[in-house]
């Protein structure tokens, strides 16, 4: 179990070091940095004055190089500018490049300055995520309960008329995209044109106080998308519990349906989908980015949006971190989950 | 012209018909599914007579009154139709007046089933989807807008005006307005489902949305497929290190998130340095590879017969290769323009590339893991034994065999690619921006959302039905084929 582990945590290691790579090589293509420099220092800065900006930045270093120091591992770079000023890249603003730390990578905590909101990345990316984090909560304890009571509810009488329905109404959430249902459902519960107006149509108050006016719509629209899956998923493990060998023995026995269901078939039919609900959160992370800009909410999905269309790169690189980490933590939780739920791997 | 109402002279009569039976439908469902929760489950129950019952109790009732008002249901709903395509313009209402543009897609329909229902019994698979309801609504959901785009794009028979055209007055106008001095310009009368916040048609931009769906999505899907089995099934073939490489670079691509890897793919910049031309390169190969290694497996005991069909196939699939991913004005530019037979918009393409790239990495896992258990079968071991090589077996012993669930995917799958679409266009990524795809008009309707919400709704509902469809063809196609 021990060995088990270990092994997933350093594939986990190995591929959160490639993505993160993949990213930082995209964002520091060459008309990136162009753009970044012209945004910068002035935008009509003619084409050499560009490259000496650059290098003066430390940005024309190899691309393996930025990466080790941005990552934390390689010393930080020091540049004698070309004009005259020597720069290095852990100086604090106005501290003298001599006394600078050597190390300042995002392993050392120093996640650099975002170009938009002219703060640390460090201090939105976790503003940001506490207010996801929210919204992911509260679609999980919508989600995560709807979607196993329909599971097993279609799954115990396989091919009854319940079955059927509820199967139906799992594929027509999964049909449903994010964008799809939130646009019907700001359209059928806030506009004057169908004249509910239940709910508000923006989550942009949500963010200093949640109410159920507010924060229906967003949770609503994600965890629909999401209900589905997780549905099916768990209909198809209860289904193969209810034809298991113990449960034939159970009814035989005499054992009544309702306590077959509770005591004998639910609790083996709910290892599968608890994989299965762990490896929703890449999805959940999407449905996260376009909630946010539909309802206005700005959490880390709209901070993904609003860097990658701005060319922030510190933020994008910061932002792509931690949604990495946050995939590859849920799929080594699942495995380890997988291993502890299930009898018959935790014994043998 | 005056404006049109939703259902015209028809819904005088047939709008009181059709609530009516809707609520009792509804009604009906409810107390069903209550019923079925509590009463017990009667399949076959023997009466004091000796008799035999199917289907006992009130619930049986009740399952036999919901079939009912779901048939009154359906004849309500055609009756509109049929009243639309028969009634004289204007007449049945702006619902009425959509269905009489539809003709063309009505009779393709009817036909497509008729012939489909009578021979379903000579045509495999795909008759066999015949007898499961669900798959039969999902065929006619997906057809129905495969239709559209086909009489919508290439012979113009549906959309109403110009998608991209303007006509002021008519800015974000309800449905049914008339378009002023229609007769003298030789418009059509109205404006079916209004204008949108550019005073375009809504209605049009709808058909139109769907040519563009239909050509991208399933070609896209069939490139990942190409792609995920030339890689999927060597690996779960042979196992060992190129298993372990080829696995890993996959759940490389499939632990980014995808509108990360979009934004960072799609973006002006990233193809001004070509990657995605590059990549466009890489990815579009495998269907040559596949062919190649699929016919030549097949032939090569024949040199006679391999050599003309591999210089065919392979000759017409290079140079349309070749034409694909030459552009003019980015990095790869390989064929002269004489021989460069279509350029595709460079947009279209990075869009394409994306999905393909997103798409494929799950291809492979289904195919790996599909092959990895197909690999223990017998029929492998005795074309081992007679000396077949290990392509051959691949392609032509394995792959033949995966074909149930790989169908199965590739309908899933061309749904998940128009959702991919869809996100594409809802953050104005890649194509166009006046494109009339339905992510990009979703994307520009919802500006104003809180005051119209006429724009927005068309090009919403026709991606949910169209990915609905797929997933129900995908139900009954799986339903179907589980049988036997």
């Amino acid at each position: 179990m021990g060995l088990f582990i270990l092994r997933r945590l350093g594939m986990m290691i190995l591929t959160a070091l490639c993505l993160t790579f993949i990213v930082f090589f995209l964002t520091n293509l060459g008309p990136n940095l162009e753009k970044l420099a012209k945004s910068e220092a002035s935008v009509r800065m003619p084409d050499d004055q560009v490259i000496t900006w650059l290098d003066n930045r430390g940005f024309n270093q190899n691309v393996f190089v930025k990466y080790g120091e941005w990552l934390g591992v390689l010393p930080g770079y020091v540049i004698e500018g070309t004009d005259g000023i020597a720069r290095a890249r852990c100086a604090q603003p106005g501290q003298d490049p001599a006394d600078a730390v050597r190390f300042c990578g995002i392993l050392q905590g120093d996640w650099g300055t975002s170009s938009v909101f002219k703060s640390d990345v460090l201090s939105i990316v976790s503003t940001r995520l506490g207010l996801t984090g929210w919204l992911m909560l509260s679609v999980m304890l919508v989600m995560v309960p709807t979607a196993l009571v329909i599971g097993v509810m279609a799954g115990m009488r396989e091919g009854s008329k319940l079955d059927r329905s509820l199967s139906t109404v799992s594929i027509v959430t999964t049909a449903t995209p994010e964008y799809v249902s939130g646009v019907i459902f700001i359209a059928v519960f806030t506009t004057t044109a169908v004249g509910l107006k239940w709910f508000n149509g923006s989550a942009r108050s949500a963010m200093d106080d949640i109410t159920f006016q507010n924060f229906t719509l967003p949770v609503l629209t994600i965890a629909l998308y999401g209900i589905g899956y997780i549905a099916r998923m768990t209909r198809a493990s209860m289904t193969e519990v209810m034809t298991s060998q113990y449960i034939r023995t159970a009814r035989l026995k005499g054992v009544s349906f309702r306590k077959i269901v509770i005591n004998h078939a639910l609790r083996n039919a709910l290892i599968a989908p608890f994989t299965v609900i762990m490896l929703q959160f890449p999805w959940l992370l999407n449905g996260v980015v376009i909630v946010e800009e539909l309802f206005q909410y700005k959490g880390f999905g709209s901070a993904l949006v609003e860097a990658a269309s701005n060319n922030d790169i510190e933020l994008l690189l910061g932002i792509s971190v931690v949604s990495v980490f946050i995939v590859l933590f849920t799929q080594l939780l699942s495995d380890i989950g997988y291993v502890f739920l299930n009898p018959r791997i935790r014994i043998s | 012209m005056d404006q049109l109402t939703w259902t015209g002279s028809l819904g005088t009569w047939l709008d009181p018909v059709l609530g009516i039976v809707a609520a009792v439908f509804g009604v009906l469902v409810l107390t069903q599914l209550v019923l079925s929760l509590f009463a017990p489950a009667v399949t076959l129950q023997s009466n004091a007579d000796g008799s035999l019952m199917a289907r006992g109790g009130p619930l049986g009732l009740v399952e036999t009154l919901v079939g009912f008002a779901l048939w009154g249901l359906i004849g309500v709903i055609l009756v509109y139709i049929i009243g639309g395509v028969l009634l004289p313009y204007g007449d049945a209402g702006i619902i009425g007046a959509i269905s009489k543009r539809f003709t063309p897609v009505w009779v393709a329909l009817v036909v497509t089933f008729v012939v489909s229902v009578r021979f379903k019994r000579r045509l495999g698979l795909y008759g066999k989807l015949f007898d499961s309801t669900v798959g039969m609504i999902g065929f006619g959901l997906v057809m129905f807008w495969v239709f559209t785009a086909f009489f919508g794009g290439l012979f113009d028979l549906i959309a109403t005006h110009d998608s991209f055209a303007q006509i002021s007055s008519l800015k974000n106008k309800l449905p049914g307005i008339p378009v002023p001095d229609a007769a003298e310009k030789g418009l059509f009368p109205h404006y079916l489902l209004g204008g949108d916040n550019l005073a375009r048609d809504n209605f049009s931009r709808m058909v139109d949305g769907a040519w563009i769906v239909i050509r991208i999505a399933p070609l896209a899907t069939l490139f990942a497929f190409m792609v995920g089995i030339t890689l999927g099934v060597p690996a779960g073939y042979y196992g060992g290190a190129l298993d372990t490489v080829l696995s890993f670079l996959a759940n490389l691509i499939l632990a980014f998130p995808v509108i990360l890897l979009f934004y960072l793919l799609v973006t002006p910049e990233i193809v001004d340095t070509g990657i995605p031309s590059y990549m466009a390169a890489f990815l579009f190969i495998f269907p040559i590879v596949f062919f190649a290694v699929l016919l030549n497996s097949r032939y090569h005991t024949q040199p006679s017969k391999r050599a003309p069909i591999l210089l065919i196939v392979l000759g017409t699939m290079t140079l349309l290769y070749l034409s694909l991913i030459s552009q003019p004005g980015t990095k790869v530019v390989l064929l002269p323009d004489w021989l460069d037979l279509y350029n595709v918009p460079s947009g279209i393409l990075v869009v394409f590339v994306s999905v393909v790239f997103v798409n494929a990495p799950t291809v492979f896992r289904i195919v790996r893991g599909l092959a990895l258990d197909l690999r223990t079968r017998d029929y492998v071991a005795a074309a081992q034994t007679r000396g077949e090589g290990p392509w051959y077996i691949m392609l032509w012993e394995i792959l033949p065999n995966a074909r149930g669930p790989l169908i199965v995917d590739f309908c899933l799958r061309i749904g998940y690619t128009t959702i991919l679409l869809g996100t594409l266009g809802f953050f104005g990524l890649g194509l166009p921006p006046e494109s009339p795809d339905w992510g990009s008009t979703i994307n520009e309707g919802r500006k104003l959302l809180q005051i119209y919400i006429h724009p927005v709704l068309p090009p919403a509902i026709a991606l949910l039905t169209l990915v609905l469809g797929l997933n129900l063809l995908a139900d009954g196609l799986r339903e179907e084929s589980l049988k036997d």
